[in-house]
Formats: C-alpha cells, sequence, structure tokens
C-alpha cells in the first residue's frame, strides 16, 4: 500500500500548484479538514472560500469566480458533489461551460466508516454522462499528482474522483498522463483488464496471479474515463479478445459501462464488469476489507478473467 | 430625491415602451415564450441597459464591464429586446428568436448571444453565481458592479438563500439583487402557492441591505440602484413591487399569461394596450 492517503497528495499538490497559477482559488463545503483543501487554506487564506454545508450553491459561487476570470476547484465529498449538486454541475458548470474543477474526494467506499450515505459508487456514471465534462479517476497518489497540473490549466470543466484512502502503489514517479489516453502497464496476449482509481493496483496483482497459472493478461490504467481512449480499447480487443473492466463504482454507467459502449459498437469480444453489484454498500472496518465484500476483490477480477477467457474459447 | 432629470425618466419610459413591445412581439412571432414577467421586469430592464450599467455593446467581453444576470432566464425575451436595442446584435434577429441555428435560443445561453453573461433558465441561480462574479471582482479590484434580477417564486428555492449568506459572509457589496415581486407564478399567486412574507425581513435577517420601491416608477428604480452603489458594507437587494404582466390589460396579474403566447387577436389588443398601433 501507499504511505500516503490519496486526499493528502491531492492536498499537498494542490497547496503547491496555488504557488504556480495565481488563479487558482479554492472553494469548499464544511469538508476542508477531510478533503484537506485545508493545505491550501492555511497557505492562501485569501483564495480560499468555505461555503458551508450548501454544495450546490459551493458550485454556483465556483461558476461565478470562473466568469470573473478564476479558476476554481470545489471539495466536496463526491457522494454529495456528484448528486446533490448535480444540476448545477450541468446547467452551470457544462453547459455555461464554466472553467471549474472539481474534486470528488471520499469517493467509492473510501469512506468505509460511514457507509452508504457517504460511498459514491455512481459518480462516474452521472459525470460520464453530461456534455462538455471530462472524468478523471488517477489510480495512486502519484498519478494524482501528476494529473492535478494538467487539469487546473485545462480551459474547461472536469472532475477528479479522489478516494480517502491510501491505494496500491501503481506508480514510482509520477507518469506523463493525456487526456483521453490509457496507459498499458502490463503486457499480455490472453485477455485485459481495464481498470481505474483503486483497483488498477488490484489488477496488478491478479494479473500478476493469473500468471502464475500461465495466463498471460493486460492491464490497462483508463484513469481518463471521459474521453475513453477507443483507439487502445479496439486494440486490445483485437489482440486479446476477452475484457476484464475493474473500478469501485456500480457496474452501471461506469468505466464498465464506457468500455462496453465502445465494444457493443466495434468489436463486441467477451466481457465482464467487476464492481459494485446494482446495490448499496456498508460499512466496515477498513476500506480494503470492504472492497473485498462489495466484489471488488482480486480474487473478484481473477475469477473474471477466467470467465472471459472461458466465453472466448467458446 | 428628485435629482434624476424628467427627460431622463421620460426617455427610460419610452425605452421601457419599446421592450414591452419587442418583447410581446417576439412572444407573439414564435408562438412561445413568457410574456407576464418579461412585461413586469421591463422598466428594470430599461434602467438597467440605457443608464446604469457600464457596459460596451461594440466589445461584449470587456474586462471591466458591470456584470448582469437574468436570474429568471424564461423572461428571455425582454432580455433580447434590452441587448438588442442596446447594440448587442441587429433588432433584426428578433425573429429568429428560438429558431435553429440562432444565436438567441430560448433561455439566455452566454456562449452564444453576445452581451449575455451567464446562461440562465433553472431557476435559483442567479444570486450565488452572481456572488461568485462579485467575489471575483472584489479579489482583483476590478471594480465592476454586478446586477442580478430574480423572479419573485424563484425566492421559495433554498439556494437563493444560501448565495445570500455567501454574498452577506463576504460583504458584497458589489453585488445587487433585484426581485420583481410580482407576486404572479405559474400555478397561481405567489402568496397562495408557497407565500414569501414577510420578505423584506428575510432578506434584512440575511444581512443585506432591503430597499423596497414601486418597479414600474422609474424614478424609483434609478434612485434605488443609485442607492445601492453608496452601500460598501453588504449586499444590497432592491424588492421591486410589480405588476406581471403590466401594460397589457388583459395580461395584468393573469397567472395564465406567465408562460403563453398570445394569438393574432390578443396580439392586436396588446400592442394597442401598449401604444403600437
Amino acid at each position: 500500500m501507499s504511505s500516503l492517503a490519496m486526499r493528502e497528495a491531492y492536498g499537498r499538490k494542490l497547496a503547491a500548484y496555488g504557488e504556480i497559477n495565481q488563479r487558482v482559488v479554492v472553494l469548499d463545503a464544511d469538508t476542508s479538514s477531510s478533503t484537506l483543501s485545508n493545505f491550501f487554506a492555511q497557505k492562501f487564506p485569501d483564495r480560499f472560500f468555505n461555503i458551508g454545508i450548501a454544495e450546490p450553491c459551493t458550485v454556483d459561487v465556483a461558476a461565478g469566480l470562473a466568469l470573473g476570470g478564476k479558476i476554481p476547484v470545489v471539495n466536496v465529498f463526491a457522494a454529495l458533489l456528484t448528486l446533490r449538486a448535480l444540476e448545477q454541475i450541468r446547467t452551470c458548470v457544462c453547459y455555461a461551460r464554466t472553467n471549474v474543477k472539481l474534486s470528488g474526494s471520499y469517493a467509492g467506499v473510501s469512506d468505509f466508516k460511514d457507509g452508504p450515505t457517504h460511498h459514491a459508487i455512481e459518480d462516474i456514471a452521472v459525470m460520464r454522462v453530461l456534455p462538455e465534462m471530462v472524468v478523471i479517476v488517477p489510480a495512486d497518489e502519484v498519478e494524482i499528482a501528476a494529473w492535478l497540473p494538467k487539469i487546473i490549466e485545462y480551459e474547461g470543466p472536469v472532475y477528479l474522483r479522489i478516494s480517502r484512502a491510501a491505494t496500491i502503489k501503481v506508480f514510482g514517479e509520477e507518469p506523463a498522463v493525456e487526456f483521453g489516453k490509457g496507459v498499458l502497464l502490463r503486457e499480455g496476449k490472453d485477455a485485459a483488464i481495464i481498470a481505474a482509481g483503486a483497483m488498477v493496483g488490484r489488477s496488478i496483482e491478479a494479473a500478476r496471479q493469473l500468471a502464475e497459472d500461465g495466463i498471460q493478461c493486460q492491464v490497462i490504467n483508463m484513469s481518463c474515463i471521459k474521453p475513453i481512449d477507443q483507439t487502445l480499447i479496439l486494440q486490445t480487443a483485437q489482440q486479446t479478445g476477452a475484457i476484464v473492466t475493474a473500478e469501485e463504482h456500480s457496474i452501471i454507467g461506469g468505466l464498465g459501462g464506457a468500455v462496453a459502449e465502445v465494444l457493443a459498437e466495434t468489436i463486441p469480444v467477451p466481457m465482464k464488469r467487476v464492481g459494485i453489484q446494482d446495490k448499496f454498500t456498508g460499512t466496515a472496518y477498513d476500506p480494503e476489507t470492504l472492497m473485498d465484500a462489495c466484489g471488488l476483490g482480486v480474487v473478484d477480477i481473477v475469477n473474471a478473467v477466467k470467465d472471459v477467457m472461458q466465453r472466448k474459447a467458446e | 430625491m428628485s435629482y434624476h432629470p424628467e427627460s431622463l425618466i421620460l426617455e427610460l419610459e419610452e425605452v421601457a415602451r419599446q421592450l414591452r413591445i419587442d418583447s410581446i412581439e417576439m412572444i407573439h412571432r414564435r408562438g412561445a415564450g413568457h410574456p407576464g414577467g418579461s412585461l413586469s421586469a421591463a422598466d428594470m430592464m430599461a434602467a438597467l441597459y440605457f443608464h446604469q450599467l457600464n457596459i460596451r455593446p461594440q466589445e461584449p467581453e470587456w474586462d471591466s464591464r458591470d456584470r448582469f444576470i437574468l436570474s429568471k432566464g424564461h423572461a428571455s425575451a425582454l432580455l433580447y429586446a434590452a441587448l438588442g436595442r442596446r447594440g448587442y446584435f441587429p433588432v433584426e434577429d428578433f425573429t429568429q428568436w428560438g429558431s435553429l441555428n440562432t444565436h438567441l435560443q430560448g433561455h439566455p445561453d452566454r456562449l452564444k448571444t453576445p452581451g449575455v453573461d451567464m446562461t440562465t433558465g433553472i431557476l435559483g441561480h442567479g444570486v450565488a453565481v452572481g456572488a461568485g462574479m462579485a467575489l471575483a471582482a472584489c479579489m482583483d479590484q476590478k471594480g465592476y458592479h454586478v446586477y442580478v434580477l430574480v423572479g419573485d417564486g424563484e425566492c421559495q428555492g433554498g439556494i437563493v438563500w444560501e448565495g445570500a449568506m455567501v454574498a452577506a459572509k463576504y460583504r458584497l457589496s458589489g453585488l445587487t439583487v433585484i426581485v420583481d415581486y410580482n407576486d404572479v407564478q405559474l400555478d397561481g399567486a405567489v402568496h397562495d402557492v408557497m407565500p414569501l412574507e414577510p420578505l423584506v425581513k428575510k432578506w434584512e435577517s440575511f444581512n443585506w441591505m432591503v430597499l423596497q420601491i414601486n418597479g414600474h416608477d422609474m424614478r424609483q428604480i434609478l434612485e434605488a440602484l443609485d442607492t445601492a452603489l453608496q452601500i460598501h458594507h453588504c449586499p444590497t437587494v432592491i424588492i421591486a413591487h410589480t405588476t406581471k404582466g403590466k401594460g397589457v390589460s388583459f395580461m395584468e396579474n393573469k397567472a395564465v399569461w406567465h408562460g403563453v403566447a398570445p394569438n393574432d387577436q390578443q396580439i392586436k389588443q396588446a400592442l394597442r394596450d401598449l401604444g403600437k398601433e
């Protein structure tokens, strides 16, 4: 596991980048000590706005700041940001195309203590459906640091999904990241796992275990879920003929949905989505145990790969 | 207090009459739109666009311009009338309103229409977005003022008050909100659907400076807008008591005219009422 929680890496990078780009302003909805936007707040108190427990208003104020030439970064728990403030995001950020950056913290089931009210398992689906929106789901704390400057300097709405927890470490040093590009992390000819977020590390582990059984499995980090890298998906479908997606999100509408849409209209190879089934989650003592219990275990990925390979053979 | 010359008052009243004529003609031609709330706000819009706002129609993106948000975006006909008459685009464009491939969308779209500072149409956003704009102006000491025109029914929504708290917290004196208080909304009288009273006390308790005027009295409108600029410790709200459908006899105070276009017979009467034969 990484020694640094994703949110902490994010908070530190945001505070650091505030020095580099003076147009950056940061908003939070009374969660700055949780999202860790408070690192920025301590460094730049005049550029930090705590709007209180009013997420829709926070997004609207950010839209106004963007129209005033600022680059606002909104920090709210992902579940509240993408559901309670969804109409604000659609109308005042996406349709009006204001230069607002949305950081959805505590995403997936990473807020293991609080349970389904605070879990975001539908945020990728609702953000992905919005025209103009870019959706980024980094795999670990190193990739977050790589994405953040890119996101801030991009002109337009971006949703950045951040885990409360530390994830399995994927990157040693900051990778080159690019909008609309997935990255092949591991070669293989038998099947491919396309993963995002905390599931990337688990997918690498699954591929390692599969290799012990003689199965050579690709692993792709698809941290940019929208726009999705169609070219890479088609290439991997042709190379392997069997695809598994893995995400800390509902199996409906997220990365799995995005990949399925591409495949169904082009090369419909056997595919399986590893994610949270269409049901609410629960609480646990730690995030890793909860992820396992939600069907996000390494074993679930391994079984899914075997399943698609069998269907390919048939 | 009557320091504005009578000639200015008469001139702006004439502009308001023209904006009403333009609005009702546009709505009739399109067979769709919101006449009631366009007519009720026409005097305020005339005052803003033809006197108060520091704007450059030939340079719509001028950085130091005053900003205006039509939070009650369904009164788009009135906004387009004001922008066209002020020279942001040819008044001939009025005939294109609502057609495919026009810059004049059903509801205001900041990316399509020159002079539209914020996309609106869903009620409730103006105060919070305006607070963000005023905050940015304040940070950069740009000096421009932000005006937001909200409907009364809109004040039934919580986000208006969330935005009001933000503006008060940051003492955004560069923000002025005007409430078009015509007391009529889609389903009936505002005081029946969901009463707002005591509205003055509500805004006062949110730490805003509150001014109350007759929203059809040009002198009162101008004086209130001037007063708002003299307030330097908090945002100002102007509660403008108006008549829905003002100026068209059969539309006044009738909820049915919230979002219905006049037919070919009715438009003749409407234009007669507005002094255009």
